[in-house]
This record gives structure tokens, sequence and C-alpha cells, in this order.
């Protein structure tokens, strides 16, 4: 489904800033996947999802989604593969534009946008409906602005609209972080409800071991740019997060106290 | 004030209503601060000049000024996205190379043309009505001007009140909101930063060759300070209707020009003591004005918030 070769970027390149972010990284991922990505902080884990939506282009290798090799295409061109929530509840809608208005605007994703009105009857519905699932009561409120929304529900919000067209991937990067646990846990049940649902490829970065454990069928944890363990079938079921800091240890020696200060291994069950 | 004057200061707050709501586009809906405005506005009166002295149906400028103003706000746009320089700083690199351009196109600084045909002569029937209601035949010419720029006005902002509620108004509206959420959603932002900021100085220059036709005159100094004005319209209309839905916006954008127009008439008619406010104090008192509107954003953002909250409550 998706096949990344040979990955590579450096940020700020020929320069005292010069910083490896991913270093030729290698990843095959199945149809209905579901990958959990844990790593310290500067891991490369943000830059990785980054530069599979085309963000910014990798210094060499290459991505191909679905048999398209989509490297040279821009961020915008390949949004119709993809879908994709931030950790930011701000930055996945728009706030002075009502639900229904980002909505429709995610429902033209990877369409012609042109002269016809954004939002009709008939799409109103199927809005409504997809916003019944989450049961917080938005399908009541379809012209209100989203800024009046709060974080878990435009978060909520979010995760809906980058799945409405069925993405080839849906990439999630630490999108429940911003928000109280008790916002979190929502957001993430109502995450696998989608993505059961409609049986997506999905990558969740996350921080919280528990969780990654906890969701997918697949690990990979992060290092300095690299992939430093990828567990699936029996080897991911078998995996404890104290297995998980076992192998954070190994790899302590580059790592300093402060980043592993921000790996959470306490959290509600989800 | 004198009725006249008044007439003349709404029919000017109409017809310059159509460069606010340029401005709006731009200002408020891209976040695109774009200064283009000062040289696509007598860009419009330039062509439209030129056009009409050559015996060119004066309908027929109107179009043409409009696509001379969006290919000037496609350079400040393509200046920006493409080439990468400050947005502010593109526009004015145009505003500035269209000094030289509406000189090459009128061939001097100015063309009088107040003995030519205009629009304004095809609508007799308009001035017969105007008499017929009992207006004395002296505020004859103004009230025609005003009854033309006010239609012209509502259309166009009906035909932009739509526009901006389509898949593509939706994708405009989102860039100058969240760029990077809508870049998410497929569209090429450069692209919609490059129509939007088009059509407004589209718009700004088809107002340019409605102001030059009603005043028989098209001057390259036309245009200094129209964006201050443009500004000034816009925060007066958010300041009385707020920001809720684009059809109050642009209703409100219309009526801060008209506000704004009139103020500056009432203005020119004090007598303090000795002192006369004179036509080239204007700038100051505008610029004036917009500075202590911008000084106190948390007043406007509580102004938002407080119609936000309201309309939010009455769900
Ligand atoms: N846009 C950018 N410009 C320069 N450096 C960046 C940029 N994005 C990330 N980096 C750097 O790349 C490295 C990896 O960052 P990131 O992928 O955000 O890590 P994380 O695993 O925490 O998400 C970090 O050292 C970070 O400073
Ligand atoms: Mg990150």
């Amino acid at each position: 489904m998706i096949k990344i070769r040979n990955l590579r970027k450096t940020f700020n390149i020929d320069s005292v800033n010069e910083n490896l972010a991913i270093d030729k990284v290698d990843l095959n991922i199945k149809k209905s996947d579901f990958i959990t990505v844990i790593g310290s902080n500067g891991a490369g884990k943000s830059t990785l999802l980054n530069l599979i939506a085309g963000v910014y282009p990798p210094n060499s290798g290459k991505i191909v989604i679905d048999g398209l090799d989509v490297t040279p295409l821009k961020e915008h061109s390949r949004a119709k593969f993809i879908g994709r929530v931030f950790q930011d509840p701000m930055m996945g809608t728009a706030a002075s534009m009502t639900i229904e208005e980002n909505f429709s605007m995610a429902h033209s994703r990877g369409k012609m946008r042109g002269l016809k009105i954004g939002v009709n009857k008939k799409k109103r519905e199927l809005f409504r409906s997809h916003l019944k699932l989450l049961g917080l009561g938005l399908e009541d409120r379809l012209k209100d602005k989203v800024g009046l929304l709060s974080g878990g529900q435009r978060q909520s919000l979010t995760l809906l609209m980058a799945t409405l067209n069925e993405p080839k991937v849906l990439l999630l990067d630490e999108h429940t972080a911003a928000l109280d646990p008790k916002t979190a846990q929502q957001v993430m049940e109502i995450t696998k409800m989608i993505v059961t649902k409609y049986k997506l490829t999905t990558i969740m970065v996350t921080h919280n071991m528990t969780q990654a454990l906890a969701i997918g069928n697949r690990l990979i944890m992060m290092h300095q740019g690299k992939i430093i363990l990828d567990a699936k079938g029996a080897d991911r079921d078998k995996l404890t997060v104290d297995a998980l800091l076992n192998e954070f240890q190994k790899v302590r020696g580059s790592l300093t106290d402060k980043s592993l200060l921000s790996i959470n291994t306490v959290t509600p069950k989800c | 004030m004198t009725l006249y004057a008044a007439l003349g200061a709404i029919s000017q707050g109409l017809v310059y209503a159509l460069m606010a709501l340029g401005v709006y586009l731009t200002f408020r809906v891209l976040d695109f601060p774009d200064l283009t405005v000062d040289g696509s506005l007598p860009l419009g009166a330039a062509v439209a000049a030129v056009m009409i002295t050559k015996g060119i149906n004066p309908f027929v400028t109107l179009p043409v000024a409009f696509a001379a103003g969006m290919a000037a706000g496609f350079v400040t746009a393509f200046l920006s996205t493409n080439l990468k320089i400050l947005n502010l700083l593109a526009s004015i690199l145009t505003m500035i190379a269209l000094y030289s351009i509406n000189i090459r196109i009128m061939g001097r600084p100015n063309i009088p043309f107040i003995n030519e045909v205009t629009i304004f002569d095809y609508f007799p029937w308009i001035t017969k009505l105007i008499v017929s209601i009992g207006i004395p035949g002296r505020y004859a010419n103004i009230a025609l001007s005003l009854v033309i720029f006010l239609i012209v006005v509502i259309c166009i902002k009906f035909v932009l009140d739509f526009f901006l509620h389509t898949d593509l108004g939706l994708a405009m509206r989102a860039t100058g909101d969240n760029e990077s959420m809508i870049r998410a959603q497929g569209v090429n932002t450069h692209f919609t930063i490059m129509l939007g900021v088009a059509l407004s100085n589209g718009l700004v220059a088809l107002c340019g060759a409605l102001v030059a036709q009603d005043q028989g005159l098209a001057d390259v100094t036309m245009g200094v300070g129209t964006i201050v004005a443009g500004l000034a319209s816009v925060i007066i209309g958010e300041a009385l209707f707020g920001e809720m839905t684009v059809f109050r916006a642009t209703l409100g954008v219309i009526v801060g020009s008209v506000i704004y127009r009139l103020a500056i008439a009432f203005a020119l008619s004090l007598r303090i003591g000795d002192f006369v406010i004179s036509p080239s104090d204007l700038k100051l008192i505008t610029a004036m004005l917009v500075v202590f509107a911008l000084m106190f954003p948390e007043i406007r953002s509580r102004i938002k918030i407080g119609v936000l909250k309201r309309w939010g409550d009455g769900k």
C-alpha cells in the first residue's frame, strides 16, 4: 500500500544548523495497517509524517502510495490520498468558518473546486449523519463557527473531516497530546471507531506508550531519524511498556534525560 | 452640510464601496495586506479615459478596467507567492510600477473628458424618473450617479457573497484563515491567493473607471490614499456590523464606505473659529482614524467575540 524507500531529510543543509532528521528510512505499510509510532522528542516522527504528506520534499528516497510514486507531487496534489490530524487542535479547521463550511471543504478534497455552492441541502444531510457518529451534538450546530468549539470538539471534527473521503492513509501526529486526559480518551475512542469503520491505513504518532500498545497492529520506535524497532504480529502483541522502556534504555547513551522525561507511561486505559 | 454635499458624499461612498469590497477581500478574507490599490484605482480610470476619448462605448471600458486591475493584482500576488517577496512589499512594488504604467497608458499625467459620452448619458429615463418624483432638477445629475452606483454596488455585493460561498470561495476564505489546513484539504493556496488579489484589484479598477466617468477626469494621482480610505470603510463596517457572516460583512463595508464619505463631507463643512479643514487635511485625518482603530486590537477582538458569543447563545 505504502512503500517508503531510502528516505532521507536534512534540514538547513550546508549550514551550522544542519540537522539530519530522517536517516535512510525504509518502510512497507500494508493496507489497513494501524501503525503507532513512538520515540523521544526530535526523533523525526513528525518529519516522517510531513514527508509522506508532502509538506516539504525529501533530500533523497521515494514514497509510493498505492502504486503511485508521490515523491514529486506537492502537498496539495497528494492531499486527495491523505487525511491528516495535527497536534494543535487549531490547525485542522478554519475557525472563522462554520462547521458545515469546514466539512464542505473536506468533502471537496481531491475534487475540482468551482463555482458551485459549497453547502447545499444534500451535503448538509450527509454532514449531519457523519457528525452524529461523534455523539457530541455537533449535528445540531452546523451553522456555528468552529472557533466556538472546544479543543476536543475541534479535534474530533478534524478527524471526521480527514476521513470523510476515506483517504488511502490517515496521518495522526500526537492528535490527543494537547487535550486534557478525559477529552484525549474520548478522541482516541472516536479515532478507533472511525479507523475500524473504514478499515483505514493509519500512522499514529504518540508520546504515550500505553496508548501506543493499546491500539493498532504494528509499533515503530524511532530514534535520531532511524527506525530502531519495528514490531508486528505476535512480536507486537507480546510487547509491554517495560519492554519498550528497555529499548529506550539501550539507546540511552545518546538520549538526554530531558527527552526521556517526555515519554509518558501513565495514562488511563483506553 | 448642504443636501447637495450629502448626496454627493453618499454617491461617493457607494462607488468607493467597490474599492472597499476589494480591500475587504485582501485584508480580511485573504489576510493579505495589499497596497496595490493606490495604483489600480487610477489604472482603471486611465483605461476608461483612454478608451472613451478614442470613442469606444463607455460600458466596454468597465470589463476592460476590471481585467487590467486583475492583471495588476496578479502581479502583486505572483511576486509574493512565487518569488517569495513579503506581501506588503510586493504590493508597494506593483503600486509604484503602476504610476509609470498609468502615465504610459494615458500618454500624460491626466485626461479630462468631461464632454465625452459616459455611461451616465445612457439613462435619461432614470433622470426623468428622478425629476418626476419631485426631486429638484439641480440634484438630478448627482441623484442619477447615486442611483447607478447603488445598483452596481448591490449587484457586486450579491455576486461577491455568492462567490464566497462556492467551493472556490470557501477555499479562498480558508486560505486567509488557516493556510496549512486548506492545503491539507488539497487546495493550491498560491492559486487562491492570486485569484483573490486579482479579483480585489479588479474591483478597485472598476471603481476607478466609474469614478473617472462620473468626474470626467482621470488623473494619475487620484489613487493616493485609496488604501487608507478602504481600510477605514472596512473598519467602520466591522464596528457596526461585526464580522458574523459574509453577507453582513460586505454590507458593513458598503455602509462603512458611505459613512466614511459622509463624515469627511461633514468635517469639511466644519468651522472652528478661523480654522477650516481643507481637503488636503483629509488624508491626515483618515490616517489618524485608521491608526486609532488599529491601536485597539483588543477592543476590536472584543467586538468580534462579543458578536460571536451573542450569535452562539442565540442558537
Ligand atoms: N521545519 C524544520 N526546520 C528545521 N528543522 C526541523 C524542522 N522540523 C523539524 N526539524 C528538526 O528535525 C528533527 C526532528 O523533528 P521532528 O520530526 O519534529 O521530531 P518529533 O519526533 O519530535 O516529531 C528535530 O531536530 C527538529 O528540530
Ligand atoms: Mg512531533
